[in-house]
């Protein structure tokens, strides 16, 4: 669906003040915006490690307004062992979809999780294959690929901790950093 | 420039690290083995007040290989300082086979730790040596005079002068630290080498011992660096679009296994050290990981869920030919050689959760090792005689060691946080 061109306008000029307010937070050095694919030319260690803690660029001008906004939902989840994307998270890609649509500048990393059962070097690769997943439902929407990249953690950052299916759950998703 | 500028940043975080006290690891036996052979180490006569206390540190070396069976200190009636003092009659009687006595005397700031092996039955001397460490060095005298007992007796090799690398990370969601360590074989000497508040996995020690290859997430991407310890100087190996991933040294130290996706799905890739050139080694629309070199550095093994759920694969680099290796339940996962190439150690999972098992490959017969739980990431001592392994205890991550006959079992928790992904050095004598 098309937004009118006013809105439209609002879209982008909220979006492009959105990503200055990202790259700012975020600490690049040139202006450069959330990392283009492989960000290998970005300072290699984290100086903040040991002296303090830089602002992570993700928790940056999340409100906007109207259709400009990013949507609300950021996560979605998985089955066990499974890369499917769930009907009930269609609505969610979609949303995203239409705001990436709509924003080409705006650009997101779909950070792919997994639970911590396995071995993590092929969580890893598990990782990749549900945030690959998603990027793909992105691109058939019509998402231009070079918005979208693909960052797996496998098991590495799990978002609850516990040896149960409730927090192996609530691990087991693909996030939305804008 | 980069690079240069990545190193000095990364020698300034060590200097701040190593002010920290990192905690040590410590060791828990939890299974002895029921073959296990009784000694007494005795302990060492020294006169003074000694810094460490070397035949306790003998000892734990000892029962902690599954092979001996250490006899209580409190069921020594009598404690000989060399071999004119012992009375094989009394050991006898205690069904103890091998006796190790010593004594330690002080020159300067030197030790001079004089130690004998004697065989019980037999009323032997099999060894007497005498070692001279510093302060600083009386642990690693230790494990050196477990090295010798052990090898003189078994015939192997000993690896207890050996170091272990291990991830940690404490703290929850974006307040998560990640570090990486390097310690003795037995938990002790912790040194953090890296910090960083991004995930950091899969250390890999090069042959000759001086260097590990991990990934590092400190980009926001993963990436492949190499650092060398003596020095903490390191290098950005490969930061390629999409995963970095599970890097392993060749035996000759040249050339670095790992799964990359630039060119898609994960995929096995050799890189040349020295150029840097990068060759892709297997091709296929499933995820292709964790690769681990055989001892002769001619094939790879890996793990492939090519055939649905991950299997163990061994790639022959010559021909490019793909065997198949496991067919006992459906995951199997991150195999690692043993050193003699004639079995791998992987983590299978069957009614008892992840378990590190061997299998051999003539028999392709498969043994689970470890206890029931959640294992992971094993690692074989370079003697071939223990795994240590990752698993969970209350809660938290912690490292466990196993026989390589699963007799014998070890835990080796940390004070606080998770401990994983221990790595066993090569023999660095």
């Amino acid at each position: 669906m098309q937004l009118k061109p006013h809105a439209r306008i609002l879209a982008i000029a909220l979006s492009l003040a959105f990503v200055a307010g990202c790259s700012s937070t975020g600490g690049g050095q040139d202006g450069d915006l959330t990392g283009s694919a492989g960000g290998a030319d970005r300072d290699g260690v984290t100086t903040d490690s040991a002296d303090g803690r830089g602002v992570s660029g993700e928790r940056a001008g999340q409100r906007a307004d109207a259709d400009g906004r990013i949507p609300e939902t950021r996560t979605i989840y998985f089955e066990y062992d499974s890369d499917a994307i769930r009907s009930e998270f269609e609505s969610v890609l979609t949303a995203h979809a239409r705001f990436l649509q709509n924003n080409p500048n705006a650009s997101v990393v779909l950070q792919g999780h997994t639970d911590e059962r396995g071995t993590r070097e092929y969580n890893l690769a598990l990782g990749e294959r549900r945030a690959g997943a998603v990027e793909r439902y992105l691109n058939v929407q019509g998402v231009s690929p070079s918005q979208v990249e693909v960052v797996s953690y496998g098991e590495e950052r799990p978002a609850a901790r516990g040896q149960n299916e409730d927090a192996y759950a609530q691990n087991r998703r693909v996030v939305f950093a804008y | 420039m980069n690079i240069l500028k990545t190193t000095w940043l990364a020698a300034m975080l060590m200097l701040f690290t190593s002010l920290a006290q990192a905690a040590d690891l410590t060791i828990e036996i939890t299974r002895g083995s029921d073959r296990a052979t009784p000694i007494a180490i005795v302990p060492f006569a020294d006169g003074d007040d000694m810094p460490q206390d070397i035949a306790q540190i003998v000892s734990d070396d000892l029962e902690r290989s599954g092979y001996f069976e250490p006899l209580e200190r409190r069921a020594m009636f009598e404690r000989p300082a060399s071999s004119d003092e012992v009375r094989y009659g009394d050991w006898r009687a205690l069904d103890v086979r091998y006796l190790v006595a010593g004594r330690i005397s002080r020159e300067g700031d030197e030790y001079r730790i004089q130690y004998e092996l004697m065989d019980v039955s037999g009323e032997s001397r099999m060894i007497a040596e005498s070692v001279t460490a510093g302060r600083q060095g009386l642990r690693d005298a230790a494990h050196y005079i477990s090295d010798q007992i052990f090898e003189e007796i078994t015939d192997i090799r000993g690896a207890f002068s050996t170091r272990i690398a291990y991830v940690t990370s404490s703290g929850v969601g974006d307040e998560t630290q990640y570090a990486l360590h390097v310690a003795d074989a037995d938990g002790r000497n912790s040194q953090q080498i890296l910090s960083s508040d991004e995930p950091i996995m899969s250390p890999a020690w090069s042959p000759d011992g001086g260097k590990l290859a991990y990934v590092s997430f400190e980009t926001e991407r993963p990436a492949i660096y190499i650092q060398d310890l003596a020095s903490g100087r390191r290098v950005r190996a490969t930061s390629f679009e999409g995963l970095n991933s599970a890097p392993t040294w060749s035996p000759d130290g040249r050339r670095l296994a790992m799964a990359l996706s630039k060119d898609g799905q994960p995929e096995i890739y050799v890189m040349d050290i020295g150029s840097r050139d990068v060759q892709r080694v297997t091709n296929n629309s499933s995820i292709d990981t964790e690769p681990a070199w055989s001892p002769d550095g001619r094939s790879l093994l890996f793990t492939s869920d090519r055939s649905g759920g991950p299997q163990i694969y061994r790639l022959d680099l010559g021909s490019g030919e793909e065997e198949r290796l496991t067919f006992t339940g459906n995951y199997n996962a991150r195999a690692r050689f043993a050193p003699d190439g004639e079995a791998i150690f992987l983590i299978h999972r069957g009614n008892n959760g992840y378990q590190v098992a061997r299998q051999d490959l003539e028999s392709g017969r498969l043994v689970a090792l470890s206890d029931a739980g959640q294992a992971e990431s094993p690692s074989v001592a370079p003697n071939g005689t223990m795994v240590i392994f990752a698993t969970q205890q209350g809660g938290n991550g912690v490292l466990g060691g196993v026989s390589a006959d699963g007799r014998a079992s070890f835990r080796l928790p940390a004070a606080q946080g998770d401990v994983r992904e221990p790595a066993w050095s090569p023999f660095l004598n």
